[in-house]
């Protein structure tokens, strides 16, 4: 156990060095940059942009400028942004809360709505339901994010009036049910291609326990159909989607990029589309490094779930 | 409703006119054919033949756990002495109280020790789950009796295995975990379908040595299957050869193999390995051909084609019935008197 944990953290270090690295060459690499802003200014000299070139550090070779940077960032120091000169730690931590509301509350919506629909797509194969799940589920993976959002705008927050059609709150009110309408279109649209993912593992899985020997030992010893459902086939077929689960994280993320942009959400995914608009290199290097973290945690998390879960599982 | 028929006064379990028959791709399936037999309470009965002939398929069908509908039926009776002395007609019993039959009056244990059972629970939860599903005994009194029944399956430091799991035992010891289940809540009747297949040879006969232990300590029906003769000189009193789907021929053991009157019981016999020290090398006899496709079944004697004694026009015209050719002795073949007085050759 301490031997994987070592290993893992191991690997995990190098990943985020290779990710520190790529990262900060394209984002460097892309054209334009964070003097385009004040290029704008009237008046502006060229002597004055190489200026501030020089007071941002941008005039250095870039292998040179990574250095700074990782080192600084390995002292805790992830640096200020451009825009507005606050700590990166900091915006990074004020956009944090918004994010992990709508990630939670589209995993809880898409593992209750995904396992319903994969447990009864397998339980009733070939029937209507099972085949309206294919189907939608194919559609559901093929609609791109930021169409169904603006679908769901327009039908639930345009024509019907029913939801809001962004921001986190309705200013003036800041009661929880004020937060929890707000939350439910964003999280619907989130959860649309996680719903359809997890509800097609979960049916094969699913099959494929149906058959298996010790469901027939269940029904020989005469345990009623609903404890062989519950206690040994779905507990069985659960298990892999554990390690499924840990690979949604990223398509969680940036899928909260979209969906977040479409609902005007104040979180880490907008937050990075308008760091990349302003060339705010330490903020998007910021974002990148955490969201790094945390995938890699989520599924070292998923490791040890999976661990835990199934009793034949042995780390080392 | 069917009428309930007068089963035999001895007889625990009756079987009439089963037949199973699957819809497949290839047309439909008929996997049993008419099979008919009697366990009487505390008898081992062995049902012998080689792969598709129908074995598993019988048991399965008694235990009402054959694929589900749709492309599956099954046909016939299968009356069981209920506790009360009164038959049942266990295939036209609500699924509910076929369900409480099933692990109460009925156990199996299967031929694959190694995936029966269910990885991610414990061993004493899945004996315990048997008994609290039928005698709604609670958790902690019912943990206490799985530990009983593995140390009566002789597994060493039984109350400590009950938290283990199933990857931690070697395949002769699930298969132990499995008879103790199929024990839990004494059964009337314990089918066993090919139990010590997939085992070693040590180990199989340590199986068979508790199976035998175990059936003169509760009295309880065994209808062990198997394709293996030697484990059935081991266990039967009576021995029931299955060819395609029907029995072809039925005896008490020793009689069975002193004097197999059908030419398949003979050939199936003279194509098991003996071991003959210092004697003459005996070439092992196959038996020619291969088991008849069960989408198109012979009109006649199925074993026909495969036969030796097969005669035209007699053999392939007309299914042969089961003939009784000595007490408790049946046979299905046109010829089995001319093959027993030396005719036949």
């Amino acid at each position: 156990m301490t031997r994987f944990l070592l290993r893992r953290l191991a690997q995990s270090l190098v990943l985020l060095w290779l990710v520190s690295v790529i990262g900060f060459a394209v984002l460097h690499l892309a054209p334009g940059g964070p003097l385009a802003e004040f290029t704008l200014i009237p008046g502006m000299t060229t002597a004055q942009l190489k200026l501030i070139a020089h007071q941002m550090g941008l005039d250095r070779p870039l292998p040179v400028q990574y250095w700074e940077w990782f080192r600084r960032m390995l002292a805790g120091n992830w640096g200020r942004s451009y825009r507005d000169s606050q700590p990166v730690l900091y915006v990074i931590a004020a956009h944090l809360w918004p994010t992990l509301e709508l990630m939670v509350s589209s995993t809880v919506i898409a593992i209750l709505l995904g396992t319903w629909v994969g447990v009864l797509g397998a339980i009733r194969r070939y029937s209507v339901f099972d085949y309206l799940a294919t189907v939608g589920a194919m559609i559901a993976l093929s609609i791109p994010t930021f169409w169904f959002g603006l679908v769901v705008i327009y039908i639930f927050s345009v024509k019907l009036a029913w939801l809001p059609a962004g921001n986190l709150y309705t200013i003036g009110n800041g009661s929880f049910l004020d937060y929890a309408v707000h939350l439910i279109s964003p999280s619907i649209v989130l959860a649309l291609v996680t719903i359809a993912i997890w509800s097609r593992y979960l049916r094969a899985s699913m099959l494929e326990v149906v058959n298996q020997d010790y469901i027939r030992t269940a029904r020989a010893k005469g345990v009623p159909e609903q404890t062989i459902l519950f206690r040994h086939t779905i507990r069985n077929a659960l298990l892999p989607m554990i390690t499924i689960a840990g690979l949604q994280l990223p398509t969680l993320l940036s899928g909260a990029l979209v969906t977040e942009t479409v609902f005007t959400w104040p979180g880490m995914g907008r937050l990075f589309l308008d760091s990349i608009g302003y060339r705010d290199y330490p903020v998007v290097m910021g974002i990148l490094m955490f969201s790094a973290v945390l995938v890699l945690l989520g599924n070292l998390a998923a490791d040890l779930l999976y661990a835990a879960a199934d009793p034949r599982i042995r780390l080392d | 409703m069917t009428q309930p028929r007068q089963m035999d006064p001895g007889a625990l379990l009756q079987v009439d006119d089963l037949s199973v028959r699957f819809r497949s791709d290839a047309g439909v399936v008929s996997a049993l054919n008419g099979v008919s037999f009697a366990v009487r309470s505390g008898e081992t009965v062995a049902l012998v033949g080689e792969s598709g002939s129908g074995k598993s398929v019988t048991s399965l069908a008694i235990m009402r756990l054959t694929p589900s509908p749709p492309g599956c039926q099954v046909g016939g009776h299968v009356w069981l002495r209920g506790t009360d002395g009164v038959p049942l007609d266990l295939l036209a019993l609500p699924s509910e109280a076929m369900r409480k039959v099933r692990g109460d009056r009925i156990a199996m244990i299967f031929q694959e020790p190694m995936t029966s059972l269910n990885p991610v629970l414990t061993i004493g939860e899945q004996i315990a789950e048997a008994i609290a599903v039928h005698r709604g005994t609670a958790r902690a009194s019912a943990w206490d009796a799985a530990g009983d029944l593995l140390e009566l399956v002789g597994i060493p430091e039984p109350r400590a295995r009950l938290a283990t799991y199933p990857h931690h035992l070697s395949g002769g010891m699930r298969q132990r975990v499995m008879i103790a289940i199929a024990l839990s809540c004494d059964p009337a009747l314990l089918i066993a379908d090919e139990p010590t297949t997939a085992l070693d040879v040590t180990v199989q006969a340590q199986i068979l040595d508790l199976l035998r232990r175990l059936q003169k300590r509760t009295g309880m029906a065994v209808i062990f299957i198997t394709h293996n003769l030697g484990v059935v000189a081991e266990i039967a009193d009576r021995v029931m050869v299955m060819y395609a789907g029907r029995i072809v021929e039925q005896a008490a053991m020793r009689t069975l193999f002193q004097a197999p009157r059908m030419p398949y019981t003979v050939k199936l016999m003279h194509s098991v390995p003996r071991l003959q020290i210092g004697g003459e090398r005996v070439v092992l006899e196959a038996i020619p051909g291969s088991v008849p496709d069960p989408t198109n079944l012979p009109p006649g004697c199925a074993f026909a084609p495969r036969c030796s004694h097969a005669a035209e026009g007699r053999c392939d015209a007309v299914s042969p019935a089961l003939e009784e050719v000595g007490a408790g002795h049946f046979v299905r073949c046109v010829r089995w008197r001319e093959i027993a007085d030396g005719v036949g050759r």
